[in-house]
C-alpha cells in the first residue's frame, strides 16, 4: 500500500508538485489522487502546498470528534426540527423581471444566459493547459 | 445628537429638535472623516438623502411611520440591496447588484430608516477578524480612542500611533465599527458562529443573534442554512429590542422563520433580579481565557448574586467538542452553498470558454480567495461518499449532543446563560495575522459557535475597559424564541455596569461637542 501510495505521488508530482506529508498533523490521507479527486468536485483548486497543509489540519481536527460516543443517537438536521415546515401556496405572485436578472450575466444572447459547452469533462483538458498556481 | 440611543433621537426628530436630513448629513460627514477605518465598502450617499428627504416630509405632516423613521442604519454587505451593489467582500460578487431587497433590508426600508451604506467584513462572512475581504481589513475605532492612546502613552510605547492599529473582530467587523464610530445608529450583521457578537464585543457595542427562525434570512447571501442569522448591533440593549421588534416575524419568502406570531416590545427595566436564575457554564473557564476576561466575568456573576439572583455553576459536557463539530458543518454547508457561483447569471465570470467546466473553474478560481477555497475544498472532503458517515453525520450527531445540553441546562431552571464572548480584548492587526484564518476562527469563534448550533438566542453587552483600555464584552445566551427575555436581563446588566462612551474627539474636531453630556430639555421619551 505504501509502495502504492508513492507511486501516486510521483504520478501526481509530474502534473502538480503537490503532495502531502505523511507527518503528525495529517495522516499522510490527502493523496495526490485525493487532490484531484476533490478540485474536480469543488471547481475549485488548492492553488499551493499549503492550501493542502491546511486540509490536513482540517481533518485532523475533525478526526478529534471520533471521541465523542453517539450511539443510538440521531443526527440533527436543523433546530427547527419539531416544527412543521411552511410551504407557499403554489401561485404565482411576482416574476415578469427578466430582463433585469439578465443584466446580471456577463454572457446573454437574447433572453439567454451563453455557456459553454458542457460536455468537455475537466480532467482531460487539464493535461493540455496546467493549472497557473499563484 | 448622534452619540444619542435611537429611541431619544426618534423623539427628537418627532419634536422638530433635528431633521433627518440634518441627521444624514451629520452621518455622512462623519462616515467621510472615518473613512481610515474602512468600515464602509459602499456608502449609498444618494440614496440616503433622497430617504432623508421623505422622512422629513413624513415628519412635516405629522406620518411618522415608527422608531425608525429618519435613523441612519448600516448593512453588512452579504445582504442584498436592491440596486446597491452587493460584494460579500468577494471578487466573485464585485460589480454585482441585486435585483431585490433582503427581506430584513425591505423591513428596514418599510420603517423609514436611511441606508448609509454596506460595511465590510471577512470575505463571504468566513473569518474572525474581518482582515479577509478584498476591500482590506476594518480598523477598531477603539484604536484611536482616548482611552486606549492615553494608556499606550503611559507604557511609553514609541511606535508610529498608527502602524499598531487593532482588528474589530469578524466577520461583521464594518458594521460593529460603523455602529461604535457614530456613523449609524444601528446596523445589520450576520451571525453564524458569532459574526456579530465577536466584533460587537471588541468594538464595545452591543451585538444581539436572534433565536434561528425568528428573523428572515431571505437576501442573505448564505453561509450555513441551518446556523445562518441576521444580527442586529447597537449601542444599547433598549436599540437592539427596538430593531429586532421591526424584524422579527414570519416571511413566506423564508420557510425557516417560525410562524408565531410576533409583534415589537418594549423591554421593562428590570429592578428585581431575586427571581432570576443565571446559569455559569463551568467548560467555558478555558485556559486561553485571558485573566482580564475571566475577571471581569467573575465580576459580573458576583454582581448578579449581590443583587439577589441565583447564580449556579452548570456543565455544558460536549463543549470541548462543539468547535470541531461547528468545523465540519460549517464547511459542508458552505461547500454546498458556494456551489452556485458559476458566473452563468451573475457575478464574475472568466475569460475562458472552452467547456462550461474549464470556466467554471477558473471563475471560482479567480473569484475566491484561499480562505473560501479551503472551506470548500475541506466541505467537499467531508461529504465525499466514504467520508460522509464518519465526518458529516457524525458531526451532525454532536450537533443534537450539544443542543441537548442546552436545553437540559435550561430545563434544570436557568434562565439565562453568562459567559465570556471573547478569549481577550482586540489584538493588533499585525499580532492577529500570524495564525491563518482556520486557526484563528477556531480560536476566537470558542464561546460563540455552539449558540448557532443551538439555534438560540445570544447577546454580546459591553461590560468593561480592560487595562489597555480597550472594551470587553460578557455573552448572555436565552432559551430558543425567549429574546425577550434575554434582552431583559441584558439591559438590566447594561445599566449596572455603565459602560463608558468611547472618546473619539481627535478625530471630531468639530463634532466633539457631541460627545459632551448634552442635556436636550424636554425631550421626553415614553
Amino acid at each position: 500500500m505504501w509502495a502504492r501510495a508513492v507511486r501516486l505521488r510521483a504520478a501526481a508530482r509530474g502534473r502538480r508538485g503537490f503532495t502531502s506529508k505523511a507527518d503528525s498533523q495529517g495522516s499522510g490521507r490527502v493523496t495526490g489522487e485525493l487532490i484531484q479527486h476533490l478540485e474536480r468536485l469543488s471547481l475549485v483548486d488548492f492553488g499551493s502546498q499549503e492550501a493542502v497543509a491546511r486540509l490536513e489540519k482540517a481533518i485532523a481536527f475533525a478526526d478529534r470528534l471520533r471521541a465523542v460516543n453517539t450511539d443510538g443517537v440521531e443526527p440533527m438536521e436543523s433546530v427547527l426540527e419539531d416544527r412543521c415546515l411552511y410551504l407557499r401556496s403554489d401561485n404565482v405572485v411576482e416574476g415578469s423581471c427578466a430582463e433585469e436578472l439578465l443584466q446580471n450575466s456577463h454572457r446573454v444572447v437574447e433572453e439567454y444566459f451563453v455557456a459553454p459547452p458542457g460536455n468537455i469533462s475537466w480532467s482531460k483538458l487539464d493535461e493540455k493547459q496546467p493549472f497557473s498556481h499563484r | 445628537m448622534l452619540g444619542r440611543t435611537l429611541r431619544e433621537v426618534s423623539a427628537a426628530l418627532k419634536q422638530g429638535q433635528v431633521t433627518p436630513t440634518e441627521l444624514c448629513q451629520r452621518c455622512l460627514s462623519l462616515i467621510r472623516k472615518t473613512k481610515f477605518l474602512n468600515a464602509y465598502i459602499t456608502v449609498s450617499e444618494e440614496v440616503a438623502l433622497k430617504q432623508a428627504e421623505e422622512s422629513e416630509k413624513r415628519y412635516k405632516k405629522g406620518h411618522s411611520l415608527g422608531d425608525l423613521d429618519g435613523i441612519p442604519v448600516a448593512v453588512k454587505d452579504n445582504f442584498s440591496t436592491s440596486g446597491i451593489e452587493t460584494t460579500c467582500a468577494s471578487n466573485m460578487l464585485k460589480g454585482y447588484v441585486p435585483p431585490y431587497n433582503a427581506t430584513v433590508v425591505q423591513k428596514l426600508l418599510d420603517q423609514g430608516a436611511l441606508l448609509m451604506g454596506k460595511t465590510n467584513l471577512d470575505e463571504f462572512a468566513m473569518g474572525s477578524g474581518s482582515t479577509d475581504g478584498i476591500f482590506g481589513p476594518v480598523k477598531n475605532p477603539w484604536s484611536y480612542s482616548k482611552q486606549y492612546r492615553e494608556k499606550r502613552k503611559q507604557n511609553s510605547h514609541s511606535e508610529n500611533e498608527d502602524s499598531n492599529w487593532l482588528i474589530t473582530g469578524g466577520s461583521s467587523g464594518g458594521s460593529a465599527a460603523a455602529v461604535s464610530a457614530f456613523t449609524c445608529f444601528a446596523a445589520l450583521g450576520s451571525d453564524t458562529g458569532g459574526s456579530t457578537r465577536n466584533p460587537a464585543a471588541h468594538c464595545g457595542v452591543v451585538g444581539l443573534k436572534p433565536s434561528y427562525g425568528l428573523v428572515s434570512r431571505h437576501g442573505l447571501i448564505p453561509l450555513v442554512n441551518s446556523m445562518d442569522v441576521p444580527g442586529i448591533l447597537t449601542r444599547c440593549v433598549d436599540d437592539a429590542a427596538t430593531v429586532l421588534g421591526i424584524l422579527a416575524g414570519h416571511d413566506p419568502k423564508d420557510s425557516t422563520t417560525i410562524q408565531d406570531p410576533v409583534k415589537p416590545f418594549t423591554l421593562p427595566s428590570l429592578t428585581d433580579v431575586s427571581k432570576l436564575c443565571i446559569g455559569i457554564p463551568k467548560e467555558y473557564l478555558t485556559p486561553e481565557l485571558s485573566s482580564e476576561v475571566q475577571s471581569l466575568w467573575s465580576r459580573a456573576a458576583n454582581l448578579f448574586e449581590s443583587e439577589g439572583a441565583k447564580v449556579i455553576e452548570v456543565s455544558l459536557p460536549h463543549t470541548s467538542y462543539s468547535i470541531m463539530c461547528y468545523h465540519v458543518l460549517c464547511t459542508s454547508e458552505v461547500a454546498s452553498n458556494m456551489a452556485r457561483f458559476d458566473g452563468l447569471e451573475y457575478g464574475h465570470r472568466c475569460d475562458n470558454d472552452v467547456s462550461t467546466e474549464a470556466m467554471y473553474a477558473a471563475t471560482r478560481r479567480e473569484g475566491f480567495n484561499d480562505v473560501v477555497r479551503g472551506r470548500i475544498l475541506s466541505g467537499n472532503f467531508f461529504l465525499l461518499r466514504e467520508n460522509y458517515e464518519n465526518y458529516f453525520v457524525k458531526a451532525q450527531k454532536v450537533r443534537r449532543l450539544i443542543a441537548n445540553d442546552f436545553v437540559n441546562v435550561f430545563n434544570s431552571g436557568v434562565d439565562v446563560l453568562l459567559t465570556p464572548t471573547t478569549l481577550s480584548e482586540a489584538v493588533p492587526y499585525t499580532e492577529f495575522i500570524k495564525e491563518d484564518n482556520r486557526t484563528r476562527s477556531a480560536q476566537d469563534d470558542i464561546f460563540t459557535q455552539a449558540v448557532n448550533m443551538a439555534g438560540l438566542p445570544a447577546v454580546s453587552v459591553p461590560m468593561a475597559l480592560s487595562s489597555q483600555g480597550l472594551p470587553i464584552g460578557l455573552q448572555f445566551i436565552g432559551r430558543a424564541f425567549c429574546d425577550q427575555q434575554l434582552l431583559t436581563v441584558a439591559k438590566w446588566f447594561e445599566k449596572q455596569v455603565q459602560f463608558p462612551v468611547i472618546q473619539l474627539q481627535e478625530l471630531m474636531d468639530d463634532c466633539s461637542s457631541v460627545f459632551e453630556n448634552e442635556k436636550l430639555a424636554s425631550v421626553s421619551v415614553k
